[in-house]
């Protein structure tokens, strides 16, 4: 089976099918009488034509070949890599839920909207936010949406000329600088301090009126609670400028403190880290925005409300942004996490993150001999770990990912955070076992002493993966993007 | 390579700069630059008849994992890229000196070759920066 | 701590363990860098958790309440379509080595995700004839947001040019981008239902950095792209078409035409409608602009023994190396929709997705013939895939009422976006029967006596 390599496009053979489709009942149209000869298609696109049992077992044997969290440990720092319950899937399958139109007259879909409409309020709770926005499909998505909000927050005091500015600790994930570009913002970078985290001197001298805001994680990429968020937010708020909080890791913090506590004005959620929704190989997620009451006029429209009894969207929010996404945000995404707070409740939530931040500190504590960590003090759910040690032998923290593979877990983030050299990032999450804990630092600490001793094994891993080391140097040179008949002969 | 060939100047960017003649010059990046970047799969060159000051971006050099600005060195126009790179971007790696060269400007102001650093004034510098990579790795 | 949770396996022996072997007495110290007073004295003020059945059915009914084409018909189409779906992929989809995975950054790991969306790269450039296509974007419109991005960035011009045949909420989203890169949205005006040339002549200019067309059109139509691709070619501007990919099975591929960036929503093909998302945008160019496409694409490459594999290239583009300076801003994408799709794509083949295809332009044709005979006026004048426009004698929500009544869910009102009293939009897909589409018409009939 693992030597099964075919693109579905090879085992494909003329007249096969693996769909069903009827007869018409209504006369056929001739296209060429109905469609100017011009816009008429001559050559037909080059589909797949398989039998449906073809279909599956390609599918299922490219399964084989992938790693998801019910394969195994996934300590991906910053990706919060938890499990993907089950009744999840079921609920959004509901034929209530994924067989209803965007369009359809808002009587007939008082469920799907009494749902949003839930999920918002819970996520003002978890937040602390007076208004809620489920429109933006993930993170970056939310993060534009946050920034647009605070331009338009500006626009509102005439300070949108000369508020060009938005700082962002070099810690941040890459999406925070590139977003604040993408809504027309100047990027300044703070850096961080010995301790990891925001360098409040150097944070003092870009203050000024030109600042629009400041964006932060926290607990920060590090994994480390940024605890002088109150002087920062008193900084930024001092000279006028609005504090942007990036909710990718809030699993570190449910139930314990909120966004709004810390005095954060906007902040974006990731529903597929922190709230359970499957990563799906990349997307789609959900990424949400809760903002202060006074920023709520600046939402995205149409935003689901409850008047009365009844559930209605509505548009009639004249200093808004307007729309960032099609209709109403990701629902499929929304309902699972809808599904997952339903489940948990404030009890659950809040073991949620103990467990979290209880895991990734144990796990941090085991390695500590073997591999430098990038700060002394305790982490909250995620760590970093530095692979400079190993580097001076000769093996890079890619090597040790690759061979982490080996071993049955998939690879912890590495290179990132940017700030520590080697960085090999992990977030185990609550929803592992401590034997799978105790196993993975196991392996990480056999890895160490292989580095030590037979580094060739840690440099040419991974061994048994369905394929060795992939040329990246070669994909990136000779660009084969896709199948192509005449450049796929052998 | 013709007979008018001269020394080289060079930038704390890393880049080269050689006279061909005619107050123009040829610019690449050097050989420790190339192996500080690891494999090339991608240069980007500046469109030529452009004009560019001194830290100008003038292209992109990309490994699979970074992407590194170019930055003019000294003002004048665009003359002509180094098309081979387009299908060949190993050519900076082969040959950082030679076939891997980015671009050709016709020089507005001379005069600034000087403000470059010398052969030995690079040469000094690389020694440096080696120095200080072997003292982290102690 | 209180409850257990199913999801959460730590004993209070574990936790002992873990605590002790951290040398701490108890959990708080690990939170100790919360400064107090920031702390959460009370529980979160949610509503309580429930077991796994009575969740179930609280959910249940909250679905239950809605209107759904499984039990309703549907002739609402308007960018979000009621299409059949076969079996096969949802059963792909639920393969958890599939849905629980991440981004696969780590090739060797995730082979036969990569190798699905090389697939789908594939066959998206079949469909809209063009050299390369990203593994997927959120959706149709931000898909066209990030054109008109590229197109901004590429040709260093301040306008695009929209035509009001683009569905209204891709020109929304449009108008949101825009703000941020600072460019203007010019939208030309359509000439009944299809953009109006003699207006789009005027507008463009050597400011146009593109031309946006939807094809087919938000009313049904389809546009005539060679004359389109000829006007912006005379001032340079890139064209950038906006494209039903389910349509394309039939129609002449945009990159045959002259497009130079191809996007759209992969919905029709295999995605349930889930009340507007998560649908998933693609995104195709020419060899010229690869690597300007936004989001992340899969090349083909050998393993060290020589073997075929697959892994995320040019990845340089991408926020987490370039960071302010990328082609975008996005990490996430609809990789598991472009997966349904992909499997979609395979399990209709080369002949299924014309003969689906061709069933749309059937059951819409003869639904527009019908109403016509009736003494009810289709308007479109260009020919048109699977919707058209029919203007009535009543308003459309007191339609939609009374279609509401025998179960079928109308059309989509075009008096707020176009200004149409008692227009309607209507699609007919391959789901529609004789006797569906007879029975709406009776439904309109009933209503004049």
């Amino acid at each position: 089976m693992t030597d099964y390599n075919e693109l579905i496009f090879e085992i494909s053979r003329p007249s096969r099918t693996a769909a069903s489709l009827p007869e018409s009942d209504v006369p056929s149209v001739n296209l060429s009488k109905k469609f100017p000869e011009q816009l008429i298609r001559k050559i037909p696109a080059e589909l797949p034509e398989v039998s449906e049992p073809q279909l599956m077992r390609h599918y299922t044997t490219l399964s084989n070949k992938n790693f998801g969290v019910d394969n195994g440990f996934y300590p991906l720092g910053s990706c919060t890599m938890k499990y993907n319950p089950k009744i999840n899937e079921d609920v959004a399958r509901f034929p209530g839920f994924a067989n209803i139109h965007p369009f359809q007259p808002t009587q007939t879909v008082q469920g799907a909207l009494e749902l949003m409409y839930e999920l918002q309020e819970d996520l003002k709770i978890i937040t602390g936010m007076g208004a809620v926005s489920l429109q933006p499909a993930a993170g970056a998505q939310g993060e534009w949406t946050g920034l647009m909000i605070m331009k338009l927050f500006h626009k509102q005091n005439g300070e949108d000329q000369k508020r060009t500015k938005i700082l962002v600790p070099d810690s941040a994930h890459g999406t925070n600088p590139s977003s604040a570009f993408i809504a027309g913002f100047e990027v300044v970078e703070i850096p961080s301090n010995a301790s990891g985290t925001v360098d409040l001197t150097a944070l003092k001298k870009q203050l000024g009126t030109d600042i629009a805001g400041l964006m932060l994680t926290n607990p920060n990429t590090l994994g480390l609670f940024e605890k002088d968020i109150e002087e920062i937010v008193k900084l930024i708020h001092g000279i006028g400028g609005l504090v942007y909080y990036d909710g990718a890791n809030l699993n570190a913090i449910l139930g314990k403190t909120t966004p709004a506590m810390m005095g954060f004005d906007i902040v974006h959620l990731n529903l597929h880290k922190t709230f359970s929704t499957p990563h799906g190989g990349g997307g789609p997620g959900s990424g949400p925005v809760g903002v202060k009451g006074f920023l709520a006029p600046y939402l995205p429209v149409p935003r689901v409300e409850k008047q009365d009894n009844e559930y209605v969207l509505n548009s009639s929010y004249p200093l808004s942004l307007g729309r960032v996404k099609g209709y109403f945000g990701n629902f499929g995404v929304n309902i699972r996490a809808y599904t997952y707070i339903r489940t948990m409740g404030a009890d659950g939530l809040k073991q949620v993150s103990e467990s979290a931040v209880l895991h990734a500190n144990y796990l941090r504590k085991l390695l500590a001999p073997y591999y430098i960590l990038s700060h002394p003090q305790f982490c909250k759910h995620e760590f970093v770990l530095s692979g400079l040690k190993q580097k001076k032998l000769g093996v890079k923290a890619m090597d040790i990912a690759k061979r982490l593979l080996d071993f049955g877990y998939y690879a912890p983030t590495v290179y990132f955070p940017l700030i520590v050299e080697e960085a090999i990032m992990i977030e185990p999450t609550e929803t592992e076992t401590k034997e799978t804990l105790d196993a993975f630092a196991k392996a990480l600490i056999a890895i160490a002493k292989e580095v030590e001793e037979t580094p060739t094994i840690v440099l040419e891993a991974p061994h048994k993966t369905s394929v060795r080391r992939i040329d990246e140097v070669r994909a990136a040179r000779k660009l084969l993007v896709r199948y192509d008949k005449s450049e796929h002969k052998e | 390579m013709n007979e008018k060939e001269m020394e080289r100047y060079y930038t704390e960017e890393h880049e080269w700069v050689m006279p061909i003649g005619d107050e123009k010059v040829r610019i690449g990046i050097t050989d420790y630059a190339a192996k500080a970047l690891g494999d090339v799969v991608y240069v980007e060159l500046p469109e030529t008849a452009s004009h560019v000051s001194p830290g100008d971006e003038i292209g992109t050099v990309e490994s699979t994992k970074s992407a590194s600005v170019i930055f003019a060195p000294i003002s004048g126009k665009i003359l002509s890229v180094n098309e081979e790179l387009e299908d060949a971007p190993e050519l900076v790696n082969e040959g950082p000196l030679n076939e891997g060269w980015m671009t050709e400007v016709q020089l507005s102001d001379p005069s600034e070759l000087a403000d470059l650093l010398t052969q030995e004034e690079y040469t000094q510098l690389v020694e440096k920066l080696e120095d200080e990579e072997d003292n982290e790795e102690e | 701590m209180g409850n257990s949770f199913r999801y959460l396996p730590d004993t209070p022996k574990d936790r002992e363990e873990m605590l002790a072997t951290l040398a701490v007495s108890s959990l708080s110290e690990l939170f100790a860098d919360i400064p107090d007073h920031l702390q959460l004295k009370e529980p979160l003020a949610i509503p309580a958790a429930l077991h796994e059945f009575a969740l179930e059915k609280k959910l249940r009914k909250m679905a239950n309440k809605n209107k759904d084409s499984k039990e309703y018909v549907f002739f609402l189409g308007a960018g979000t379509y009621d299409h059949y779906i076969p079996s096969t992929v949802d059963h792909v989809l639920s393969r958890s080595e599939f849905y629980t995975a991440y981004t696969p950054y780590q090739a060797e790991a995730s082979q036969g995700e990569l190798q699905a969306l090389f697939e789908f790269q594939t066959m998206i450039c079949e469909l809209t004839g063009m050299d390369a296509a990203n593994s997927s974007l959120y959706d149709g419109f931000t898909a066209l947001g990030e054109a008109a991005t590229l197109a901004v960035r590429s040709t260093k011009r301040k306008n695009i040019i929209v035509s009001k045949g683009v569905h209204p909420q891709g020109r929304e989203v449009l108008k949101t981008v825009s703000v941020g890169f600072n460019y203007h949205v010019i939208e030309v005006k359509l000439a009944g239902d299809t953009t109006d040339l003699i207006e789009l002549k005027k507008l463009i200019d050597q400011e146009t950095a593109a031309v946006i067309i939807q094809y087919p059109n938000f009313f049904g139509s389809i546009e005539d792209l060679t004359k389109i691709k000829a006007l912006a070619e005379l001032n340079q501007a890139l064209f950038i078409v906006s494209a039903n990919p389910l349509a394309l099975a039939l129609l002449e591929a945009p990159g045959n035409l002259g497009a130079d960036i191809v996007v759209g929503d992969t919905q029709p093909l295999g995605l349930s409608m889930s009340y507007g998302g998560p649908h998933c945008g693609y995104f195709a160019v020419k060899k010229k602009d690869i690597r300007k496409i936004p989001g992340r694409i899969v090349g083909q490459s050998l393993d060290k023994e020589g073997k075929r594999g697959f892994v995320l290239t040019l990845q340089t583009r991408e926020q987490h190396i370039k960071r302010e300076k990328a082609t975008s801003n996005m990490s996430s994408n609809q990789a598991l929709n472009a997966l349904a799709s992909a499997v979609f794509m395979s399990a209709l083949g080369k002949k299924g997705l014309r003969q689906m295809a061709q069933l749309n332009i059937d059951k819409a044709d003869y639904m527009a013939n019908s109403l016509n005979e009736k003494g009810f006026s289709v308007n479109n004048q260009a020919p048109f895939f699977n919707e058209f426009v029919v203007e009535l004698p009543f308003s459309i929500q007191q339609t939609n009422n009374v279609l509401l009544e025998q179960k079928i869910i109308g059309g989509y009102n075009l008096e707020k976006e176009y200004g149409l009293k008692n227009h309607m939009l209507v699609a007919v897909t391959e789901q529609r029967t004789k006797e569906e589409i007879d029975a709406f018409i009776a439904v309109l009939e009933g209503m004049i006596k």
